[in-house]
């Protein structure tokens, strides 16, 4: 019980980083080696060698923050809002070292006068620190996700 | 009819500058649909998408829902997605395979691969008598009036008349040479997924955006310093080549908007278009020298240097296809409403090439062309700020006049001059074919 209620503490603070657009911090909850993975479709395994909506080490996560907060990312004027929810957060297994959590999630998005509704499901893989859980390996899964783009994603989901 | 009722089309198009009518009227939509992409050669697919019998994709010809298939005879058909019958849509599916035969789920009429009637239930007691019979027809889906295929890029036309696919395409055509050559084996096959984008404006933007020189350091600087910053910060930890995907996205910031100047478009006939220049793909690092080894030992030295030394950017093939030969990208170009365009974005591999070779490919389509891009983003959005301003009354025309009256004009092309790359020459271009084609 202990283990399930830091788990959801940590999902939670995670997409309430995203809504306040807290990117660093956010950023910073991934391991040195974190991967942001989303895949194109449900039955890929792997992010590496395949196409991938999103499959971000650190570097490239950092490139997407400093792009979005850069003065001429037009597409950022005005900026999204968004709000996330996550719930039925299931552990899967659990080690001394690894946790690997899945959960779902519903993000409503706004922008201009326009929402948007993206939903599917998390699977983190985090690993266990001093300083507490790390991202090791975020997959999400976007039940939207081969549909087609009505304009495109700008951050993480 | 449709015609008449736009007034003065001729009047809407001059060589340096257009109406804004031409982006937003949806009568002119309509004709151009009609007159342009119901009419010319139109990219359906590559035959690798539907390597079995009964492979089929959706694809839309201007207006027109049609079903690219494969029959048993390995011909690659084009057919409207409509049953015969009762107009019923034949394949629901974006992709799959229909088996032996097509079957429409209202009545189960069933129907060759090629369209051919097959059978319909009771065919000889439900219709003795009638004007139908097995040879009518009408009772077939209806094919596209001509199909043809070039190194596996598929196209089809719903005009019975017109040039063939190859003088069509012109000097075009080394978009798909250039992508195959540079296979060890002469070949690309397509890898089985499709970014599909929405933008909210006319789909003549999106064609003139793709060799707009002029844009990429102004439209994608955001993306293009954050990414020079990382690629700076990595490069000397990084082993050599490991930096280039980063390089893909800091070249639309360091290669700054007089440096595109250098660059140069060469116009062709039927609006298509070179952009010629590179983004860094030649460098050295052990993955490309193993790539040359494979390449030198298929092709020989002397044409080995040839292939490689094809000097393009993007290869635009008018009204409805943009190129990415050298990274194996292309984005085909869908309208579906005078403010809406739908694009689909594919990478090919090619074939007899090491793994690396692929990843460039890939890291470009992933990073550039993903629904989480980080530089279509900006385009599409202003292209929704384009469509918004052209829709009022704040101004009727939309300039091309960048370096008009310097363009190098030779029988059957069109170049910017030296130091003129950012010369709006393909816009002209294109619209001077698009007029051509809608006072046919």
């Amino acid at each position: 019980m202990k283990e399930q209620h830091a788990v959801e503490q940590f999902l939670y603070k995670q997409s309430g980083l995203l809504d306040a657009k807290r990117w660093q911090e956010w950023i910073d909850l991934f391991s040195s080696d974190g991967i942001y993975w989303m895949p194109p479709a449900p039955e890929y395994k792997t992010w590496e060698g395949q196409p991938a909506i999103f499959a971000e080490d650190k570097n490239l996560m950092t490139v997407r923050m400093n792009r979005v907060l850069h003065p001429d990312a037009w597409s950022q004027r005005p900026l999204w809002e968004t709000n996330h929810v996550v719930s039925n957060v299931v552990i899967e297994k659990d080690s001394a070292k690894e946790i690997v959590v899945k959960s779902r999630f519903h993000m409503m998005e706004l922008r201009r006068d326009d929402v948007r509704h993206f939903a599917g499901s998390y699977e983190h893989h985090l690993k266990k620190t001093k300083s507490g859980y790390a991202i090791k390996l975020q997959r999400v899964d976007m039940t939207n996700a081969q549909a087609a783009y009505d304009y495109v994603l700008q951050v993480w989901v | 009819m449709l015609r008449e009722n736009i007034p003065d089309l001729a009047k809407m198009v001059e060589p340096d500058r257009v109406r804004r009518e031409v982006y937003t009227e949806p009568a002119i939509f309509e004709l151009e649909m009609q007159k342009i992409h119901e009419t010319v050669w139109i990219y359906c697919g590559h035959e690798s998408q539907i390597p079995k019998a009964g492979d089929y994709y959706q694809v839309q010809i201007g207006r027109q829902p049609m079903l690219m298939v494969r029959g048993k005879d390995k011909k690659v058909h084009v057919l409207y997605n409509r049953c015969p019958h009762r107009g019923n849509m034949m394949c629901g599916d974006r992709h799959g395979n229909t088996g032996e035969q097509f079957r429409c789920s209202y009545h189960a009429w069933t129907f060759h691969h090629d369209g051919k009637l097959k059978n319909i239930p009771m065919m000889d007691s439900g219709y003795a008598g009638t004007r139908l019979n097995k040879e009518s027809p009408e009772l077939s889906m209806k094919p596209a009036a001509r199909v043809e295929s070039y190194r596996g890029f598929v196209f089809a036309s719903l005009a019975k008349e017109g040039p063939d696919l190859k003088t069509f395409l012109g000097k075009s055509i080394v978009a798909f040479d250039d992508m195959c050559d540079r296979a060890p084996e002469g070949e690309v096959e397509v890898v089985p997924n499709c970014f599909r984008v929405i933008q909210h404006s006319n789909w003549k933007l999106f064609m003139e955006n793709q060799i707009d020189a002029l844009h990429p350091s102004v439209t994608h600087q955001s993306t293009g310093r954050a990414a020079h910053e990382v690629e700076k910060a990595i490069a000397k930890k990084a082993k050599a080549g490991e930096a280039l995907s980063y390089h893909m996205l800091s070249a639309f910031a360091t290669v700054t908007i007089d440096k595109w100047d250098n660059f140069q478009t060469i116009n062709y006939p039927y609006g298509h278009c070179i952009l010629t220049g590179y983004m860094g793909l030649r460098p050295q690092d052990p993955d490309t020298k193993a790539y040359d080894k494979i390449m030198i030992k298929a092709y020989g030295q002397q044409r080995f240097e040839e292939i490689v030394g094809v000097n393009i950017h993007h290869v635009l093939v008018y009204p409805g296809l943009s190129v990415q030969s050298p990274l194996q990208q292309l984005r085909a170009v869908r309208p579906l409403g005078v403010d809406r365009t739908l694009t689909e974005i594919w990478h090919f591999r090619l074939k007899g090439a090491p793994e690396p070779i692929y990843r460039r490919s890939l890291a470009y389509y992933n990073l550039v062309n993903s629904p989480a891009t980080l530089i279509n983003a900006d385009d599409l959005e202003n292209f929704w700020k384009c469509h918004q301003g052209l829709s009022s009354d704040g101004g009727d025309w939309v300039s091309f006049a960048r370096h008009y009256g310097h363009d190098i004009e030779k029988p059957g092309e069109v170049s910017s001059a030296p130091n003129q790359g950012t010369s709006e020459a393909p816009m002209r271009n294109q619209m001077k074919a698009w007029a051509k084609y809608m006072r046919a």
